[in-house]
């Protein structure tokens, strides 16, 4: 048994060199990019997603690539697992030899390569990661993110709730480090704009295992006037459910975040609320001439709308492409330095990337949700530039680590 | 008061949801003793078919008949899949068919993701039960209500169906003892393949009865499968009024629970589970379960040390591993050295499982236990990787010390669970407790010695490390404490009639193997540069029984093949393909029917079967199996 054992071990280990030695031979004139993102673990978000960065690697690539050269993406799953993603990284880094590394949708994942960027110096632009520690507290020089940070959004959803006469609040969110942080500052910036507010009642479901009913219940018995939301996904649909069902949302306010994603209102059909306060991307009616562009070219080469993914995953290699058109190089140093202060044009508008904290200023819609022909959409909607949702720089700089 | 009742019924209505979904798998383990991983999977299928169906049929007809034919639908797939895979191996060491299941279920999530696209899929809410009536001036859902009829109806259903029918006799026989239903010349095959469709029919009906409930997502296989194991370990297995009893229990307590404490539900059911076992080894109408055969001490050949010549083979191995740096560039050894982590983390379970008999769920928690106690001493006290490679096994010990204490009261399926219990309850403490293990966002900046930076250091270092471990378990194996170890596992009685205590001797075994775990964790930190919850989480502890079952549980260290071979696998799938999930699956379920004593085991018997038979002189008396164990 034994031997077979260690002719097991000597084959597979030789197997093993074929399969990692063997780097595929790029054209000189390629830039290559790695990407990582949680395809098969979010397949909802992710799809869009790819959807959106092929469409803008096709389009760099047509009009002349980067001062002429070819943009070649090699894109890897994490599986949602934030090791995976390391794993990942280093082959993308160690093997491909990538100029820089982007994607990303869970925080942690997100945090996890940000982590090996600083460590083997490499750049990596995070599109979905929306924890603040990713450019703040545990912020780092190689690593930029591109969505409007939790942060961000609960600033603009705390500016609408504070003009709601509303003053008894309970909230419910997800409980983990998204969902405590997204609570933690809609209270903080709530209290500071109305300080005569209080906090009445918080549920903390398990992500992706709510108990809709009791949490609806236990909320209503706190009576609120109005309810914080932080759930998506599937628990979103169970909390809406029940919490219609129960009365919950009757005659109460309710503020709620990414709720007007499409990827997330599209699901509820008829049965999305009515009147909740949102943060998301009414694709259907952005009717500004850099948005019809893009949805045009998306809807031409996909034949489907674009999701909100779609549009980080357009706008991420936009950027990314910019930066290596101002760099003129793939040193890392180069490329860090062409990102800080960096602007582009996207479907959403002017976008900058801060260079004191590395935060894009790309922006979100804020409306109210309705339902219109058996859909949930976004209405009396306005985009809200991420710029004017962001502490001071006297405030950002002790919030991230310097030097 | 008004909102104690309604919270009550809203309780009750999720003690029916988590029974209806549960129930399936204590009636199939029950009797086949079939740990069905799969069971969330057909879950899951239930809810897709029945979205479906009652997309395309109208009105409350339509709707209920979507229901039930989706149900019997997945029951009708189950049913096959019970014929062409389970039946094959049934005669597998125990844990094998988790295995096989296993596969299945990563299998059924890329081909939902095939069939039915990426999206949420919000099915219909029952006609004429989306409203609410109004339960002392509180709305209660009628869906809610119908729910909690529909839990005892289905138990009452099943106690007929168990008590007053021929089938329901010989199936409730069969729980009793196998074999003396087979001597009574019953046909066992086709009475199992009607148990595991049953089985699958009543799981695929609980998910399919959620489409008006919640939505139907990739994610619900997962999301219920612990929750229906612990539901029916709670209530005893094989027992279907203690499972009802079971998910009363938690629902209930769920529901007034977070009146009190908001996070709670994050971890109550392990924190229940866990006080249960600890309190009635057998859940609440558990009967001590009868282990049947013992597989591991019967089927297996003697151990034996490695002969000379196996020795200079295995010494060669090491010597080439030892090589591959000049070989391999950095990714590559990255990717070497994560493969030996994981063999150290595999043979650290298999001196648990197949020298000491105690197959744990739970490994994640020594493992991740490490990786923490590895990352915090780097992070508060600066330590050194040296230092903070001796701290990861250190912690890894305390936890193994301190769970094994109880865990080693229980054996079988109980124990296994109330380790998964405690890595749960691991897991949900890293997970919740923000200031000191940064909760979901981890410990960052957990990087290597200057020494041990470049990526051929750090391969050798996890070489020698492995290579130690390796030695190091197998000398226990045969060492005094070794035998005293396998005398318990093969003959707990006989053991402690010539003075070895079983607790005892499991309890340094689990000790052992914790501080092992713990290591391995501790070089996960380090090589990764930072740590998440998820190395706490139930996937990690399935790797680990994936590893040793893969390698051959009946043998000593073939987990170390299983490691490498399930390691490259998944690494190498996941940088391949998106459909990583069906191809891996197929591989797993292949490797199961192909090698079903694990690919070490099944090639030394390959190998040893005819070297055996032309040693012995035809006719002599072959080693009488001992009777099993545990029917005390």
């Amino acid at each position: 048994m034994l031997k077979t054992l260690s002719r097991l071990f000597a084959i597979s280990t030789l197997v093993g060199t074929g399969l990692v030695a063997s780097a595929p031979a790029g054209l000189a004139a390629d830039i290559k990019i790695g990407e990582i993102n949680s395809y098969s673990a979010l397949p909802a978000f992710t799809e869009p997603y790819r959807k959106g960065w092929q469409l803008a690697v096709e389009e760099i690539n047509a009009s002349g690539g980067i001062n002429g050269d070819k943009l070649v993406v090699i894109s890897k799953d994490d599986g949602g697992k934030p090791a995976a993603a390391v794993t990942a990284a280093n082959e993308l880094v160690a093997r491909d030899g990538v100029a820089l590394i982007t994607g990303g949708f869970f925080s942690n994942v997100g945090l996890a390569i940000a982590d090996y960027a600083k460590h083997k110096k490499v750049l990596y632009l995070a599109g979905e990661p929306l924890t603040d520690a990713i450019t703040w507290s545990e912020g780092n020089k190689y690593t930029f993110r591109l969505r409007p940070s939790n942060y961000m959004q609960a600033a603009m959803l705390a500016e609408q709730a504070a003009k709601l006469p509303a003053k008894r609040w309970a909230t419910v969110a997800p409980n983990y480090e998204y969902g405590q942080s997204a609570v933690k500052v809609f209270k903080e910036l709530l209290k500071k704009a109305k300080p005569d507010v209080e906090f009445v009642a918080e549920q903390w479901p398990p992500l992706g295992k709510i108990d809709g009913g009791a949490v609806a219940q236990a909320l209503a018995a706190a009576k609120p006037d109005a309810i914080l939301n932080v759930e998506f996904g599937a628990d979103l649909v169970q909390f809406v459910r029940e919490g219609t069902t129960r009365g919950l949302f009757k005659d109460r306010s309710v503020v709620s975040f990414l709720t007007g994603e499409p990827e997330y209102l599209e699901p509820l059909k008829a049965e999305a609320p009515e009147g909740w306060i949102v943060t998301g991307y009414p694709w259907y009616a952005v009717d500004t001439p850099e948005h019809q562009t893009f949805m045009k070219a998306y809807e031409a080469k996909y034949d489907q709308h674009p999701y909100l993914g779609s549009v980080v995953g357009y706008v991420e290699f936009k950027t990314i492409a910019e930066i290596l058109k101002k760099a003129k190089s793939t040193e890392t140093d180069d490329l860090v330095a062409a990102a800080e202060g960096i602007s582009l044009d996207t479907p959403f508008g002017k976008i900058t990337m801060r260079a004191i904290d590395h935060q894009s200023t790309l922006g979100a819609f804020v409306g109210k949700t309705a339902v219109k022909d058996g859909k949930g959409v976004m209405v009396d909607f306005k985009y809200e530039d991420g710029a004017n949702y962001l502490p001071s720089d006297a405030e950002v700089k002790k919030l991230r680590p310097q030097g | 008061m008004a909102l104690y009742v309604v919270q009550f019924l809203t309780g009750l209505a999720n003690a029916s949801s988590l029974f209806l979904a549960a129930c399936g798998l204590s009636v199939i383990f029950g009797v086949t003793r079939i740990v069905n991983f799969a069971h969330g999977a057909f879950y899951m299928l239930g809810a897709y078919v029945a979205y479906s169906l009652t997309q395309r049929l109208e009105g409350g007809l339509g709707f209920w008949a979507g229901i039930l034919v989706a149900a019997a639908v997945v029951a009708l797939v189950g049913a096959l899949l019970e014929m062409s895979l389970l039946r094959r191996i049934y005669r597998a060491p125990e844990l094998f068919q988790l295995l096989a299941t296993f596969g299945v279920t990563l299998m059924v999530e890329d081909l939902v993701h095939l069939i039915w696209g990426p999206q949420d899929l919000v099915g219909p809410r029952a006609p004429g039960l989306d409203g609410a009536v109004t339960v002392l001036g509180l709305p209660v859902p009628t869906y809610d209500l119908l729910l909690i009829v529909l839990g005892p109806l289905v138990l009452g259903a099943l106690w007929l169906l168990m008590h007053r029918t021929r089938w329901g006799v010989l199936v409730r026989a069969a729980t009793e003892d196998r074999d003396m239903v087979a001597a009574l010349g019953v046909n066992q095959k086709w009475l199992f393949t009607g148990v595991f469709t049953l089985g699958i029919f009543l799981a695929a009906f609980g998910g399919a009865l959620q489409i008006p409930r919640t939505a139907v997502t990739h994610q619900m296989d997962l999301s219920i499968i612990a929750e229906v194991f612990v539901v029916v370990v709670i209530g005893g297995l094989g027992s279907i009024t203690g499972a009802f009893l079971a998910a009363v229990l938690i629902a209930e307590l769920n529901a007034f629970g977070i009146l009190v404490l908001p996070g709670i539900s994050l971890v109550l059911m392990f924190l229940v589970m866990a006080v249960v076992l600890v309190i009635r080894p057998w859940g609440f109408l558990g009967k001590p379960i009868q282990t049947g055969v013992k597989t591991i001490g019967e089927a297996t050949r003697p151990w034996r040390p490695w002969s000379p010549a196996t020795s200079v083979l295995v010494a060669a191995a090491i010597l080439l591993a030892a090589l591959m740096p000049l070989l391999l560039g950095s990714y590559g050894l990255s990717v070497g050295a994560q493969i030996l982590i994981a063999v150290v983390f595999a043979v650290s379970l298999q001196f648990q499982m197949s020298t000491g008999g105690l197959d744990s769920f739970g490994h994640a928690a020594y493992f991740g236990l490490g990786a923490y106690g590895a990352a915090l001493a780097v992070e508060w006290s600066g330590l050194p990787m040296e230092a903070a490679l001796l701290v990861g096994p250190l912690a890894g010990l305390a936890g193994a010390l301190v769970f094994g204490w109880f865990c080693v009261r229980l054996s079988g399926v109980y124990f296994a669970m109330l380790t998964l219990a405690f890595a749960q309850i691991t897991w949900s403490v890293a997970f919740q407790w923000v200031e000191v293990t940064g909760g979901d966002n981890g410990i960052l900046g957990v990087w290597p010695s200057d020494w041990a930076s470049s990526p051929a250091a750090f391969y050798w270092l996890t070489l020698a490390v492995a290579v130690v471990c390796v030695l190091v378990l197998r000398h226990l194996v045969f060492s005094p404490f070794g035998y005293r170890l396998r005398a318990v596992r093969d003959s707990t009685v006989r053991a402690e009639a010539i003075g070895i205590s079983r607790q005892r001797t499991q309890y340094v075994a689990f000790a052992v193997s914790g501080t092992a775990a713990g290591l391995a964790g501790a070089l996960f930190a380090f090589l990764k540069g930072s740590i998440f919850p998820d190395v706490l989480s139930i996937p990690t502890s399935i790797d680990a029984l994936v590893m040793v079952l893969l390698g051959g549980v009946a043998t000593v260290s073939g987990s170390v093949v299983g490691a490498i071979v399930y390691t490259m696998a998944s690494i190498w799938l996941m940088s391949a393909t998106d459909l990583s999930r069906l191809v891996l699956g197929a591989v797993i379920v292949f490797l199961v029917v192909a090698f079903p004593q694990g690919i070490v085991g099944s090639l030394a018997g390959l190998v040893a079967g005819p070297l055996e038979r032309w040693r012995r002189p035809a006719g002599a008396a072959r080693p009488v199996a001992l009777p099993a164990e545990g029917r005390q």
